[in-house]
């Protein structure tokens, strides 16, 4: 009975070590960030994920990011329920024609000042969906993107390098 | 009827070069009758989709030997309805329409699914004319009358991490009256896009119709090739392909069994299930080069050989997870408030998932005793003893059961099958010239998939897969009726349709 709970309660910590912000998306975040009105985000960056067309690769792995491994609350990082919630959208997916509106409006429903990151080949190009009446490709040919994440889908790790790199960002400048 | 569903097919000659299963070219009357021998419960629907000029429809019945694929020509863009005898094949139908412009003549149904009005052209797929932007937002919805009744409206953007679509609730205080689904959202015109295209690129589409199947999607793609081409994987190939399917279903189903109990706020046995599927995709990773094991099953076999101390990380992985899996399922047993949300929550009928030849766990939790890996036996599952579970409860609380002890079932499969390895080559030539059709049905963790291919020489002339999901979806509407709408994410997690595989 309660072995979970007992164990839970005595076991050694299973989260990996803290990755180092990776300089490429260093770099890319750095241009992103120059010019805007920046805000102190006390190291916490509230995300809400929005799917735009996905095959659902990416959430797999987006989702990886809040289990005790990759743990990445402890960054800072936190996933919300709203856009009206949050500092950064993480949007996936060829956005396709059917979800442009929603992405539109998810965007503006977000508080300035925001940040869009894109993941996934998909989300970053068109990935395999190119050429196909129904998509209309990359992220930012809907938003202005800030971060790319690129893989197919990209690793936890590589997430986490990207939004390390943008919470160090936005704070050291904030 | 006065004709049965067997006679109906009996003594037509096949189309020559469709493998392995025959197809028939038919006439707008049988294909009617079929339609209403489908209604009367003398077989399942396994899809239906549209072709230039044609249309196909895949079922099977426990009088035929195999399953059969049944071909109309369409020259008047219209052909007759089955879903206004059989509603399963009302929605596919409407993407017929939609994706092609051939009307389901009599349909219950007219309204768009896939085309929201936001493709700038109509059928895509047929006259692709010119067409105005239509407001997303505009849809009839069912009228719903009544007393007290208020709607909610959610999505098509949802508050977790998951895909988007639109559900429509109707409620009566907190008890929902009704549901309604929109879906098409991620609609990325996969069946446009693999109409004439090259091999390699058609399968990295369909490794990419629905992530979280992305094993049993490439393994159907591969058998449904390979028949087409007449020929077969290599038997290390074969197995090494149980293995990855299988790999796939155990890390979809801690997933789902994890996010069942979160939904019905139990945190613990989330983050235990969380540790447990980092395992498995990290062993992915190591053996495969990739967690999800994307693109690893190819035309012809597989991507990647395993070493014997790959192999070794697989079976060291199971004897890591094993014993803590087991944890996990002792808590759940002896959790009854957890159980207090999952029991009688989310019922769905018997004679639901056999009318919708619902798969996966949704059907066997609803007491539908079809696993395709059995019922349509395919290597290297032909020769390999293992447990179905079926439960009868059709709740959550079943189809949590169904994973947990598939779980179990998909850990000694993979045992089996690493033990009894053949050794030798993982790929025989799949390229060439001949021309062919194929279909194959793989069980993915959500269900039985279906790949149609026709090849064109060396390209992939038309290819159409049928994600589990189709028959899914309207299954979750009715399981949803009469319960509270904080009960909702807790039923769809137990489904777990998907939108991708579905929208395509
Ligand atoms: S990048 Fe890959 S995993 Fe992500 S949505 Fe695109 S196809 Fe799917």
């Amino acid at each position: 009975m309660r072995t979970l709970l007992l164990r839970s309660l005595f076991a050694r910590p299973v989260t990996i070590a803290a990755p180092s912000a990776e300089n490429a998306a260093l770099t890319e975040v750095g241009h992103a960030l120059e010019g805007r009105i920046r805000r102190l985000y006390g190291r916490s960056l509230t995300i809400r994920e929005v799917d735009a067309g996905s095959c659902n690769g990416c959430e797999l792995e987006i989702h990886a990011l809040n289990n005790a491994v990759y743990d990445c609350e402890r960054f800072g990082l936190r996933f919300a329920a709203s856009p009206r919630h949050c500092d950064v959208l993480m949007v996936t997916g060829p956005v396709t024609r059917n979800m442009k509106v929603a992405l539109e409006r998810t965007y503006a429903a977000t508080p300035d000042p925001k940040w869009v990151v894109a993941v996934g080949d998909c989300a970053c190009g068109c990935g395999v969906f190119e050429d196909s009446y129904a998509v209309i490709g990359a992220v930012d040919k809907v938003v202005p993107v800030d971060l790319h994440v690129k893989g197919c889908p990209p690793r936890p790790i590589e997430l986490l390098r990207g939004l390390v790199a943008l919470v160090d960002k936005a704070t050291a400048k904030g | 009827m006065s004709e049965t569903l067997q006679t109906l097919l009996q003594g037509r000659t096949a189309i020559a070069g469709h493998r392995p299963w025959p197809r028939y070219e038919i006439d707008a009357a049988t294909w009617d009758a079929l339609g209403a021998a489908l209604a009367a419960g003398e077989g399942t629907l396994l899809g239906l989709w549209g072709d230039e000029g044609l249309v196909h429809m895949a079922l099977s019945a426990p009088t035929l030997p195999t399953p059969a694929i049944v071909t109309l020509a369409v020259p008047d863009g219209t052909f007759p309805s089955v879903g206004k005898h059989h509603p399963p094949a009302i929605r596919l139908e409407r993407a017929v329409c939609d994706l092609y412009g051939y009307a389901a003549a009599g349909a219950p149904d007219a309204r768009k699914w896939l085309d929201h009005g936001a493709w700038g052209i109509t059928a895509p797929l047929g006259s692709r004319a010119p067409a105005p932007l239509a407001d997303p937002v505009a849809y009839d919805f069912s009228p719903v009358h009544g007393e007290g009744l208020h709607q909610i409206p959610v999505g098509p953007v949802h508050a977790g991490i998951i895909e988007p679509g639109h559900f429509r609730f109707t409620a009566n205080g907190e008890i929902i009256a009704r549901l309604e689904e929109r879906l098409g959202y991620v609609h990325k015109g996969i069946d446009s896009l693999t109409t004439g295209c090259d091999i390699d690129r058609a399968a990295r589409l369909v490794a990419r119709v629905s992530g979280d199947s992305t094993v049993a999607a490439s393994f159907a793609f591969a058998r449904a090739l390979e028949s087409a081409r007449g020929i077969s994987a290599p038997p290390r190939a074969v197995a090494l392909r149980g293995i990855m399917a299988e790999l796939e279903r155990i890390a979809n189903h801690l997933g789902d069994i994890g996010a069942v109990c979160n939904d019905a706020a139990f945190a613990l046995i989330l983050a235990y299930c969380g540790i447990l599927r980092e395992k498995v995709l990290a062993a992915c990773d190591r053996v495969f080069g990739h967690r999800l094991m994307m693109d690893k099953i190819v035309p012809g076999g597989v991507a990647h050989d395993p070493s014997p101390a790959e192999l070794g990380v697989i079976l060291a992985m199971l004897d890591d997870i094993a014993p803590l899996f087991a944890d996990v399922v002792e808590e759940y047993d002896d959790t009854p408030s957890l159980q207090d949300r999952t029991c009688a929550t989310g019922v769905v009928t018997p004679d639901l998932v056999v009318k919708w030849g619902a798969g996966g766990h949704v059907g066997r939790a609803s007491g539908r005793d079809f696993d395709a890996r059995r019922n349509l036996a395919y290597a290297p599952y032909d020769d390999l003893g293992f447990l179905v579970p079926v439960f009868m409860a059709g709740d959550v609380d079943a189809r949590v059961r169904v994973r947990i002890r598939e779980v179990e079932a998909s850990m000694e499969m993979i045992r089996m099958l690493i033990d009894s390895l053949p050794d030798g080559p993982v790929r025989t030539q799949a390229t060439g010239a001949s021309a062919g059709e194929g279909v194959a049905v793989t069980e993915a963790f959500r269900g039985d998939l279906l790949v149609w291919l026709r090849l064109d020489g060396s390209r992939v002339a038309r290819c159409h897969i049928r994600d589990a999901s189709w028959f899914q979806w309207p299954l979750l509407e009715a399981s949803i009726e009469n319960n509270i709408v904080a009960d909702f994410p807790l039923c769809n997690k137990s489904f777990n349709c998907s939108y991708s595989g579905h929208d395509l």
